[in-house]
């Protein structure tokens, strides 16, 4: 069954659900890493809650019009409309008053949200107990999706993702520095307006399949993922856009074998699995990379320490130093120098004259620059300046 | 209105709204002024895997169980930022972003997973609440206030939203002044010896705790609108921490009582026969509020030398 | 000064001196912003802590006081762990790690000084207030008490917090740039006040960023680049070639001269 799914072959409307959330988390991948580096990834949020109401409205305008209600190009637009309000809303509320975004976000997400809900219960009530069955917008629901959703969904996220990739490189500029893209001539609201515009149309195409509380996660958790196997901004994008499109994809293939399994819910969590692996695995930014790393930096500063300690013949104190020195040989159970310990220990002095001297004579300031207590001077100079300053050093102590 | 009908049907549903508006809105201020408002939000997200967590833990659908599961999920929620924050580097929303979001998504799989379809656990349960069927069949006046008998027959969420908020009122202000200190200046705190980190998690857990018990009675929508909205009104009201949290609770007072009473007679008002949800009425009346705050408040924007400019 | 990294023999904390640093590494992101330094801050004196930008002089500070966790190191004051000692210490941060938009009034502030005196429930009381209006009072800010904080102009501020440190009534004046981005009034009124502190018996030690002042206003001077340069009365310690070593090139030689 998994198979025939991942293969796309359970039917014509579950390969068109399965393409289309593929593209969809491609598209939110790709351009919530926009929003993730300019650190507005929240902003979302808002976006996505805000929609309620003008799902509400656009089916209750409908109605009144004679129509079905039902129809979803209709919902979507009217879910645009209002999470477009919203926007406007958090923007106003950030740049005329005192509050800060997280404020105002959290204010027009749950105040939009309240009044989607009101609207619900006013539509409870409409024409007596049609079933509007409006609540799937909430978290989604693929069961009996029509041709034509499907469509809506597949053709929407292509054109976001086209889009994304048209956009990709003023909205990194603007992402990474406003300031500079304001000064070299860009019209940053502009280019601001289309990013918000596209997590707006990426919540909009969502909503039918992953719902409106569940669409935050693919414009943010395939951009938290990418950025930690990459420091090159197009890279993460493009990381972004595999992840949350293979997300999309195993997650709406594996929904689509059972029907206790929503697809919103799986493909997040196959999202977030993504997400664990970068976490703890990625070289560099990763956990354990880290700790790794922190661990023999730590080991570095504390031999280093303790080495100057004996070179001066004085005591050391910590028992971490004195734990680390006897694992590495350099001195014995009893605190005494070992002969290896003696030797980098009157090397470690050494270096650290040399650097006192390079430090105060402002022929070598660049060099000087390199100081940091750890690094050898050998790494820093040629042997011949090194010589140099030898030279200098015996000046010193024969004065 | 004020009648008979009025105690029965009214009085502990508004209490309750009352009760639960404050308790959020209080710890809400200092989420507000920690620039972490939306950590309410991330919390009331993970109320539902953590009542479907206690759900498939007892097998009851049961108020004590369900709140401690929600509780406990809250806290897993709140460890969960703070490692990825910390040990990703990544920033808080972000983090924020990817936690909530997985733990809903989980906690709504775990319920489809589940047989809950003979007892009532539903999404929207969780979301909005049913503050309207929270009446109080003995209450035939005001004098049941005065009869032991009847008021043992208050619905129980409003014992236990009240003692909720006298927690979390006796809380704020035994620990007034090092939240205050704190949230103004960490490193002024930390030389004087204290314990920065642990009031900063003190405050979460007090903010989950308001949540929690306010998601039982009312839903999640109202406690993410209590955190922020009557807290932001109020901020933009006055210059005093005190005064701004008196604001507060008197916002978040209004909201709840104004909320309800729209939702229940506002329909009928308009000439139609059905009340509409109280719970979203009563954000929706936040936000009003918050809107009038953000174009009437004498101290809506920011003023003077701000001390990072220097 | 010779070539040794004049690091102190081992041996018991010192009991007379109010901060005593010993081994204090501190690193960002891996790269050591203090590296192994030692530091005996002599009591009833003023000590400028000097070094160029990036020298690690306010990390100094915080780590000594807790407010950054170091990677190793030992701090002491009086002789005892520092944390039995906090009530004698008072801190005035940099001015713009605080958020000035926090709804408080200057008074607000001061208070906050009391915090070891009024714990958690005890009331404010007449004399509480008084001491307060007092302490605003040495900084020439009486005037301001019930003024909202973020009206303040920056040397506002500064004394402020000033009279926030003066409110708790320490023997130990920890100050991180107290005169960065002031006015000269600011300047002139705050030196007044750590003099008088100095009278008092008091000890005070301050980042410090202009070397053209440090002649007048300090007796004492601890010169860092990461590692510690030199450390002595400003007589001795403050010479050109201490200087050179602690700044490299960064000195520009006008400057110098201007130090004679």
């Amino acid at each position: 069954m998994f198979f025939e799914a991942i293969t796309l072959q359970l039917g014509y409307n579950a390969t068109l659900v399965t393409i289309g959330a593929a593209l969809l988390g491609l598209a939110a991948g790709a351009t919530g890493t926009f929003l993730f580096l300019g650190k507005r990834a929240l902003v979302s949020d808002a976006i996505s809650h805000a929609t309620l109401p003008g799902v509400a409205l656009a089916f209750i305008t409908m109605v009144a019009l004679g129509g079905d209600g039902r129809a979803l190009p209709g919902l979507l637009l009217g879910s645009a409309l209002s999470s477009a309000v919203g926007l406007l809303c958090v923007s106003a509320l950030t740049t005329r008053t005192r509050l800060s975004e997280d404020a105002a976000i959290g204010a027009v997400l749950s105040v939009f949200f309240g009044l989607g809900i009101v609207l619900l219960t006013v539509i409870q009530t409409m024409s007596a107990g049609r079933q509007a069955g409006l609540e799937s917008f909430l978290l989604g629901s693929t069961a009996g999706m029509l041709w034509n959703d499907a469509l809506v969904i597949a053709l929407g996220g292509a054109i976001v993702l086209a889009l994304a990739l048209l956009l990709r490189r003023p909205m990194t500029i603007v992402a990474f520095d406003p300031e500079f893209a304001a000064g070299a001539g860009m019209n940053v609201r502009r280019i601001e307006l289309a990013m918000m515009g596209l997590a707006l149309a990426i919540t909009v195409v969502g909503l039918k399949i992953v719902g409106l509380i569940l669409i935050v996660a693919l414009l943010i958790i395939p951009a938290v993922a990418a950025r930690f196997w990459s420091e090159r901004v197009t890279v993460v994008v493009g990381l972004a856009g595999t992840i949350g499109g293979v997300s999309g994809y195993v997650g709406a293939a594996v929904s689509a074998t059972a029907p206790d399994l929503p697809t919103g819910p799986i493909i997040v969590l196959v999202a977030f699995g993504l997400f664990a692996i970068s976490l703890l695995l990625a070289p560099g930014r990763g956990v354990l990379a880290a700790v790794l790393r922190h661990r023999r930096f730590q080991a570095r500063v504390h031999v280093r320490q303790g080495l100057l300690a004996l070179a001066q013949g004085q005591p050391i104190y910590e028992r971490l130093t004195l734990r680390l020195m006897r694992a590495r040989g350099l001195i014995r159970a009893d605190g005494v120098a070992t002969e290896a310990g003696r030797a980098q220990a009157a090397q470690a002095l050494l270096d650290e004259r040399r650097w006192q001297l390079l430090r105060s004579d402002p022929a070598h300031e660049e060099a000087a620059a390199h100081y940091d207590g750890l690094t050898p001077l050998e790494t820093v100079l040629t042997p011949d300046q090194l010589r140099a300053l030898d030279r200098g050093l015996r000046l010193e102590a024969a004065q | 209105m004020m009648g008979e009908e009025f105690v029965a049907l009214s009085l502990p549903p508004i209490l309750i709204g009352i009760f639960a508006a404050v308790a959020c809105a209080l710890p809400g201020n200092f989420l507000l002024l920690r620039r972490q408002a939306l950590i309410g939000d991330a919390i009331s997200h993970v109320v539902l895997p953590g009542i479907v967590g206690a759900f498939l833990v007892t097998g009851v659908v049961a108020a004590w169980p369900m709140m401690i599961g929600a509780g406990v999920a809250a806290l897993v929620a709140v460890g969960m930022i703070e490692a990825i924050r910390r040990l990703g580097g990544i920033e808080p929303g972000a983090a924020m972003g990817v936690v909530f979001t997985t733990l809903f998504a989980a906690g709504v799989l775990l319920l489809e997973q589940s047989d809950t379809s003979s007892v009532h656990l539903d999404v929207e349960h969780a979301l909005y609440g049913n503050l309207e069927s929270l009446i109080w069949l003995d209450g035939l006046g005001w004098g049941s206030l005065l009869d032991l008998a009847a008021l043992r027959g208050l619905p129980p969420e409003l014992p236990r939203m009240a003692i909720t908020l006298a927690l979390v009122t006796l809380l704020t202000w035994i620990f007034w002044r090092p939240l205050k200190l704190s949230t103004f200046d960490e490193g002024f705190a930390r030389s004087l010896g204290l314990p920065v980190g642990a009031i900063g998690l003190g405050l979460v857990i007090v903010a989950a705790i308001a949540a929690v018990a306010a998601f039982d009675a009312v839903g999640s929508i109202i406690v993410i609108a209590m955190f922020i909205c009557p807290p932001a009104a109020a901020r933009m009201m006055t210059n005093r921490l005190e005064t701004q949290i008196s604001w507060s609770v008197l916002f978040a007072t209004v909201s709840a009582v104004l909320g309800y009473v729209l939702a229940g007679y506002g329909p009928l008002w308009l000439g139609f026969d059905n009340a509409v949800s109280a719970a979203g009425m009563i954000a929706t009346v936040s936000g009003l509020i918050l809107a009038g705050a953000a174009v009437f408040g004498p101290c809506r924007s920011r003023v003077g030398a701000s001390g990072l400019a220097g | 000064m010779g070539l040794t990294l004049a690091r102190d023999a081992g041996r018991a904390p010192d009991a007379q001196s109010p901060l005593e640093i010993r081994g204090l590494t501190v690193t960002y992101a891996e790269k050591p912003a203090v590296f192994s330094v030692d530091a005996r801050f002599e009591p009833g004196v003023m000590t400028a802590i000097v070094g160029p930008n990036g020298a690690g002089k306010s990390t100094l500070l915080k780590a000594a006081l807790g407010i950054v966790r170091p990677v190793s190191g030992q701090v002491s004051a009086w002789g005892a762990p520092i944390d039995r000692m906090r009530g004698r210490i008072a801190y005035v941060p940099q001015r713009a790690s605080v958020d000035w938009d926090f709804p408080a009034r200057v008074i607000d502030v001061v208070l906050m000084g009391q915090y070891r005196q009024l714990g958690l429930l005890r009331r404010v009381r007449t004399r509480h207030m008084e001491a307060a209006f007092d302490c605003l009072r040495r900084v020439g800010m009486d005037g301001f008490a019930e003024r909202q904080i973020g009206q303040l102009s920056g040397g506002q501020q500064q004394r402020v917090f000033l009279a926030r440190a003066l409110a708790q009534g320490a023997d130990l004046y920890l100050l991180d740039e107290p005169f960065a981005g002031v006015d000269a009034a600011t300047e002139k009124a705050i030196i007044s006040v750590l003099k008088e502190l100095r009278q008092q018996g008091k000890t005070v030690v301050a980042v410090h960023h202009d070397l053209s002042t440090v002649p007048d206003y300090f007796d004492r001077v601890f010169l860092i680049n990461t590692t510690r340069i030199a450390e002595g009365p400003v007589d001795k310690v403050f010479t050109q070639s201490n200087l050179q070593e602690a700044y490299g090139g960064r000195l520009a030689t006008a400057q110098m001269n201007a130090l004679g």
